[in-house]
């Protein structure tokens, strides 16, 4: 609505310069509106005397215009909590007086940005100041969850005995840092993340190709229920398999039914990332396949999954992370023990975060050390992890790296040589008969 | 795709040539339809099995219990008393406080990132939120119960001191006028679990909002510019209304996952089977740390009863992630993103 009315108005300010000024494309009003066609010239638009003299560029965003009001809002920021918490008022406290003192900057800074600016741009940079604030809040919260836990486990990070025993001579609360590990831990989540891959990989990539290559009103519903599972919480996947493998067949606790309970929970993940990346291939390069002749499967397994390599292993680290994390479907299904056990299908195993869990949740001092150590040393894992997601992913489908594109052209380049020298060799062929028919 | 072009008889003998011919198929491409076509049953079957298994299982129960089950708020299920009242309550406030803890820092963190950010730390940023997410969640847990529970005392004491007429943030046997007064009334609360819980929802949140926020056109947004709006001004008119449904999407779907958090509500509350509408007192239950909580001592009727609270839960968390996923596919910019 208002945008149609300043349209109009606009429209009417321009006719009435026009008429006062020669040369201008609309004469009278009445003639323009019989549309008559008019030559085409520029319209000067007369201005109002005050708006002739030159503008100063404004600077629309950012607060780097105004150091000095920045650096005055801060300081009188600081200045008032101080005196407020100092002297004036009975409060104490550091997180109150970090949010005094920045109420207080904000309110300074816009009265010292409203000395030269109009409201819309004093809320524009007191937004801005904002946004930063918040950005800076959530990347600190990360910054400091990832140091306080590496900080928490470093006395027990330095001894080597630290990855290479499990933690039966550990668990005394008594026991000093030199002595125990979690190697038992390590054994058993490199165990179920490898056994969950093993179950998971190949059934999400077939469920993800037949999504997106074959399709249909069946794959459809098999895609919501898909998305509906991912809904479900990992603690029920680890429910559904105590009750099923545990309960009902009398299975033991094992790696082999923590893998189960984690394949349940990673399966709607990895097979819905792998159908949004393979949703991303071009249909042009499946039609060109179709067209030179190449039935279904080839221009599957020749154009639609290298073109999508990138993606679908970025989805399947990023699961693979995600399961490496993950404690209740390990905890209602692995049982717990300190000895290592590097069978999978037999006895108790335990992973990385159950073990960070149980030690925890002990209370001991010492076992808690270990407890953050071990968490710390998952979090390098993960971020091991998420480093080669980023190296491999993080390109669409059809971009390719430096390396990728060299050997695609070599072998197009062999490809060509090769085509080249039976086309020589044909031709020589037909070249040697014709001489033969010629002496004929 | 389905043409093949070695069909001689469809080509020469084509009496109605505009009509689909049918596809003749190969050897290799029956197989492969019939190997990928099992993939996706056995994916059908597997995750269909749960579904019904948790369901099946939960009826057992709920014949116990009976409508009794949505209105109990005990849990003891040897004496066929217990219900979701309280643990799924429990589960939904954990879940608003870290909404409405997450919500300004995703919001904030996600405008920052496609608005502000210089474009050669901007993949820097999108990572490091990306790493955010990753980060499992015992780690925040053991954050939250070795350096926040404590930490956070004094935020909560101030906010019962002064905020105590509004009734969530009432704590009974408190005195705030006591200086020596016991301060484990204020941990192990509802608000702790919940601030945790927010940092672990708040990257997935801000993901979603920031996807949105980049795919704002960029002809409105320099129409904004060309206007004479600020940048603030031009977030306020272009970006924010295109990503409307971004936000809400985010929001709820952070919801869904804030809702099934386990292990780090599991360290940090100390259960309390009742409705405790003041956050900041201790005590404080969710559905998936009941679940974790019970297992492995429970009879067969336990389990069946808490089989049935997952299922409630796991339909609540359906029923948000299919509303997000709606509100995010009928927004104006829903229609090329995936969430």
């Amino acid at each position: 609505m208002s945008d149609t009315a300043v349209g109009l108005e606009d429209r009417s300010d321009l006719r009435r310069t026009g008429a006062g000024s020669e040369g201008s494309t609309l004469r009278d009003p009445a003639q323009s509106a019989m549309r008559e066609p008019t030559a085409a010239s520029t319209v000067v638009v007369r201005r109002r005397g005050r708006d002739l003299a030159p503008q100063r560029r404004r600077q629309l965003g950012g607060v780097s215009g105004g150091v000095y009001n920045l650096l005055g809002g801060a300081t009188t920021g600081l200045c008032v909590a101080m005196l407020l918490f100092g002297r004036i008022a009975p409060f104490s406290g550091l997180i109150g007086f970090v949010i005094v003192a920045y109420v207080v900057f904000l309110a300074a800074y816009a009265v010292l940005v409203s000395l030269g600016d109009t409201s819309e741009v004093v809320r524009d940079r007191v937004i801005s100041i904002v946004l930063y604030t918040l950005a800076t809040l959530t990347f600190a919260a990360l910054v400091f969850v990832i140091a306080y836990t590496l900080w928490g486990g470093r006395r027990a990070l330095v001894h080597l005995n630290f990855f290479t025993q499990d933690l039966l001579k550990g668990q005394a609360p008594l026991a000093p840092l030199t002595v125990g590990g979690i190697k038992h831990a390590i054994v058993g989540t490199l165990w179920m993340i490898t056994l969950s891959l093993i179950i998971t990989v190949p059934l999400a990539l077939m469920a993800a190709v037949y999504l997106n290559e074959v399709g249909g009103r069946f794959a459809r519903f098999v895609r919501t229920i898909v998305e509906a599972m991912t809904a479900l919480p990992s603690v029920v996947a680890g429910l559904f398999i105590f009750a099923t493998w545990i309960l009902v067949l009398g299975r033991e606790k094992s790696a082999l039914a923590a893998s189960l309970a984690l394949s349940v929970m990673m399966l709607p993940i990895i097979i819905r990332a792998a159908d949004v990346v393979l949703r991303l291939v071009p249909g042009n390069l499946r039609e060109a396949s179709a067209a030179l002749g190449a039935p279904e499967w080839r221009t599957v397994w020749h154009v639609v999954l290298p073109t999508a390599r990138s993606g679908l292993a970025t989805a399947v680290i990023l699961g693979t992370a995600r399961g490496i994390g993950e404690t209740s479907p390990v905890l209602l299904t692995a049982g717990y023990t300190a000895a290592l056990n590097t069978d999978p299908v037999h006895g108790p195993m335990v992973s990385l975060p159950l073990a960070v869990f149980n030690l925890v949740r002990t209370g001991v001092p010492s076992l808690q050390v270990r407890g953050f150590a071990a968490a710390a040393f998952l979090l390098l894992l993960v971020l091991a992890l998420f480093i080669v997601a980023r190296v491999i992913g993080g390109r669409g489908p059809g971009n390719l790296s430096k390396r990728q594109e060299r050997r695609i052209r070599r072998a197009s380049a062999r490809d060509a040589n090769r085509i080249i020298a039976r086309y020589d060799r044909e031709q020589a062929a037909v070249a040697a008969r014709a001489t033969r028919e010629g002496a004929q | 795709m389905d043409v093949r072009p070695d069909e001689p008889e469809a080509i020469e003998g084509g009496a109605t040539p505009g009509r689909p011919r049918p596809a003749v198929r190969g050897l290799g491409d029956r197989v492969f339809r019939l190997v990928v076509r099992a993939g996706g049953m056995a994916v059908l079957v597997i995750t269909g099995a749960v579904g019904i298994f948790l369901t099946a299982r939960a009826l057992d129960a709920l014949r116990v219990a009976g409508l009794k089950f949505i209105t109990t708020q005990a849990w003891q299920p040897d004496a066929h008393r217990f219900g979701i009242a309280a643990v799924l309550t429990g589960s939904v406030f954990i879940a608003l406080v870290a909404i409405s803890v997450a919500t300004p820092l995703a919001l904030g963190t996600a405008l920052f990132i496609s608005e502000i950010a210089p474009a050669r730390v901007k993949r820097t940023l999108i990572s490091m939120v990306d790493l955010m997410a990753a980060v499992p969640s015992v780690v925040y847990g053991l954050w939250g119960l070795s350096f926040f529970q404590s930490h956070s005392i004094g935020v909560a004491r101030w906010l019962a001191t002064w905020f105590s007429w509004i009734p969530i943030f009432k704590v009974t046997g408190a005195d705030p006028t006591n200086p020596l007064a016991s301060r484990s009334v204020y941990t192990a609360s509802t608000f702790i679990a919940g601030i945790v819980v927010a940092l672990m929802i708040m990257p997935i949140q801000c993901s979603v909002m920031r996807e949105v926020f980049s795919q704002a056109p960029a002809g409105e947004r320099e129409g904004a510019f060309a206007l004479g709006a600020t940048r603030w001004g031009m977030i306020r008119s272009v970006v924010l209304p295109f990503g409307r449904g971004g936000i809400i999407g985010g929001t709820m779907l952070a919801l869904g996952r804030g809702l099934g958090e386990t292990i780090a509500v599991y360290l940090i509350i100390s259960p309390l089977f009742r409705i405790n509408i003041h956050i900041l007192q201790t005590g404080s239950i969710s559905v998936s740390s009941l679940i974790a909580l019970r297992y492995s001592d429970s009879s067969a009727l336990g389990i069946s009863a808490l089989f049935a609270a997952g299922l409630a839960l796991f339909i609540l968390t359906l029923i948000i992630n299919f509303t997000a996923s709606t509100i995010v596919a009928h927004s104006r910019s829903g229609a090329q993103s995936d969430v």
